[in-house]
């Protein structure tokens, strides 16, 4: 696992939105091929984080690198970073006045000049991939949460990134729905897609994550293999969340 | 499973329905009757109704007005054309700066919104006035002096201001979301404004924005401040010299036979949006 070369790195990370302090020093590394789950309480910083990575937010200390490349230097543009990564959103954010195909097809025909023909059969393609052949016409006001999530995955892969970032994908979803968006994420793991997943489903983070870590109040509390995590979580703050989780499913 | 008999009580239930929609459409019928029967009855009654309806309805002074009045109204179409076209573009010119954060154009914005609070705070006769008789009196060389080019400028100024209020309303109903989205995807901001906002604010603005359209098709009239032979201009010319009131009447019923129909046309739009919203709500 240590052996591949790092996709992204975070080091040192602070971010504070006014008064309060939303991450407090986030060291952190996804390697080719690998997924990372961050685990956490709502408001622990999970969504702040990818945001981070993905320069919709500036972070206040710190470096993030892709591909060994310092990505949060001023001088770097953030327009090309977000080209080389996939963000999928908790509440999907599809465009609603287009349809599925045109919304994967978007990126790769504006922001990577792909032709137009070009486009729509990779958008095609990759609709075809998470089960929605025949819906590529529907607008996402037509479709299912289950559904326009699967088209959002689609649309975030579509440029082919470096590495996708998932915030929460499936807690917008009503409970029969999540079985077929986590079915879609397995599918990117088993392709070898770099990952750095914010999630609250445990059972799926032991499953398809390398590494977990715990986000408690801005830091990285703890981190480790899944099944270490979840079977013997050393830090008390840790017990207790998942013990809470736990509760919460009962 | 057995098929659905219609019981005793679904009988019932049809029965009392009708009974319902039978006495609402007579409840509708009477007050109708009443009160429009009362109106018409007050003003047919009053003292004065056989001299109003010689001076404001004599069909004859109609018939050989409404021609003149009626070359008179294609100014006021052809100015409305005209003029809608600069709005829509200029309106939106000025949301698109007055929503950009660009540095470089701060001082534009400024002026920009300067410009908005005076125009919507003037009425707008008073503008049409300061303009046609303004900037002919200035003897400026290249300036235009033809009152129509002039009222239609300020009509154009006047209604820019409330179209691009119109535009930027749109423009921030949008979600920020939707702008992280196409960032996400790796668009540029100019990109993100093309292909996501923009689209998705038109759509919006599309009814309030043919409301000012029904406006300024009536407002056109205000150019007769400045002579131009528009529809009321000549209507009123007419009634001056016949002393019969009945051309304003013909070029009343002009303004109408387009306002009205465009209005139809907003309720409409209005109505689909409605019901296209219902399955989107629930899909969310």
């Amino acid at each position: 696992m240590s052996a591949a070369r790092p996709v992204l790195e975070v080091r040192g990370v602070t971010k504070a939105f006014g008064d309060e302090q939303v991450l407090r020093g986030i060291d952190l590394t996804v390697a080719e091929h690998e997924a990372v789950a961050l685990i956490g309480a709502s408001g622990s910083g999970k969504s702040t984080l990818l945001r981070c990575i993905d320069l919709l937010v500036e972070i206040d200390d710190g470096d993030i690198l892709l591909d060994g490349e310092v990505i949060t230097d001023p001088s770097v543009k953030p327009v090309q970073v977000r080209r080389k990564l996939g963000m999928v959103f908790q509440a999907f954010n599809l465009f609603p006045h287009l349809t599925a195909l045109e919304n994967v097809a978007l990126a790769p025909r504006r922001a990577h000049g792909m032709g137009r023909r070009e486009a729509e059969e990779r958008a095609r393609e990759l609709l075809a991939r998470f089960g929605l052949a025949g819906k590529e016409d529907a607008y996402p006001s037509r479709l299912s949460g289950g559904q326009q999530q699967r088209v959002a995955i689609a649309r975030a892969l579509a440029p082919g990134p470096r590495a996708l970032l998932l915030d929460e994908v499936t807690s917008a979803l009503d409970p029969e729905l999540v079985g077929e968006v986590l079915a879609a994420v397995r599918e990117l793991k088993a392709e070898g897609i770099t990952m750095l997943i914010t999630t609250h489903e445990m059972g799926f983070a032991r499953e398809v994550a390398d590494e977990v870590c715990f986000l408690h109040q801005g830091q990285i509390l703890e981190r480790g293999a899944p099944e270490r995590i979840f079977s013997a979580p050393e830090r008390e703050e840790t017990r207790r969340f998942l013990r809470r989780l736990l509760e919460a499913r009962r | 499973m057995p098929a659905i008999d219609p019981t005793d009580r679904r009988a019932v239930r049809a029965a009392a329905r009708r009974r319902r929609d039978r006495r609402g459409v007579a409840i509708a019928a009477a007050s109708s009757l009443v009160v429009l029967g009362g109106l018409a009855a007050l003003v047919v009654t009053s003292p004065g109704w056989p001299e109003v309806r010689a001076t404001f309805f004599s069909w004859e002074a109609f018939r050989t007005s409404f021609p003149d009045v009626l070359r008179g109204f294609w100014l006021d179409v052809k100015l409305f054309m005209v003029v809608e076209a600069i709005v829509l573009v200029l309106g939106l010119a000025i949301a698109l700066v007055r929503t950009s954060r660009a540095p470089a154009l701060f001082p534009l914005r400024l002026l920009l919104a300067v410009y908005t609070d005076v125009m919507r705070g003037v009425p707008t006769i008073l503008l049409v006035y300061l303009i046609g008789f303004g900037i002919p009196a200035l003897a400026l060389e290249g300036l235009p002096s033809d009152p129509v080019l002039l009222g239609g400028g300020a009509l154009a100024l006047a209604y820019s201001a409330y179209v691009a209020e119109v535009y930027r309303a749109g423009l921030d109903s949008v979600d920020v979301s939707q702008r992280q989205a196409a960032l996400a995807v790796g668009l540029d901001r100019v990109q993100v404004l093309r292909f996501v906002v923009l689209p998705q604010a038109v759509r919006r603005v599309v009814p309030p924005l043919l409301n000012d359209f029904i406006s300024l098709q009536k407002d056109v009239a205000l150019i007769s401040v400045l002579g131009p032979l528009e529809a009321f201009r000549v209507a009123q010319i007419q009634a001056a010299t016949d002393f019969n009131y009945t051309p304003l009447i013909a070029a009343a019923l002009l303004y109408i036979c387009v306002t009205i129909p465009l209005a139809r046309v907003v309720d409409r739009m209005q109505a689909r949006r409605r019901h296209a919203a219902g399955p989107e709500g629930a899909a969310a």
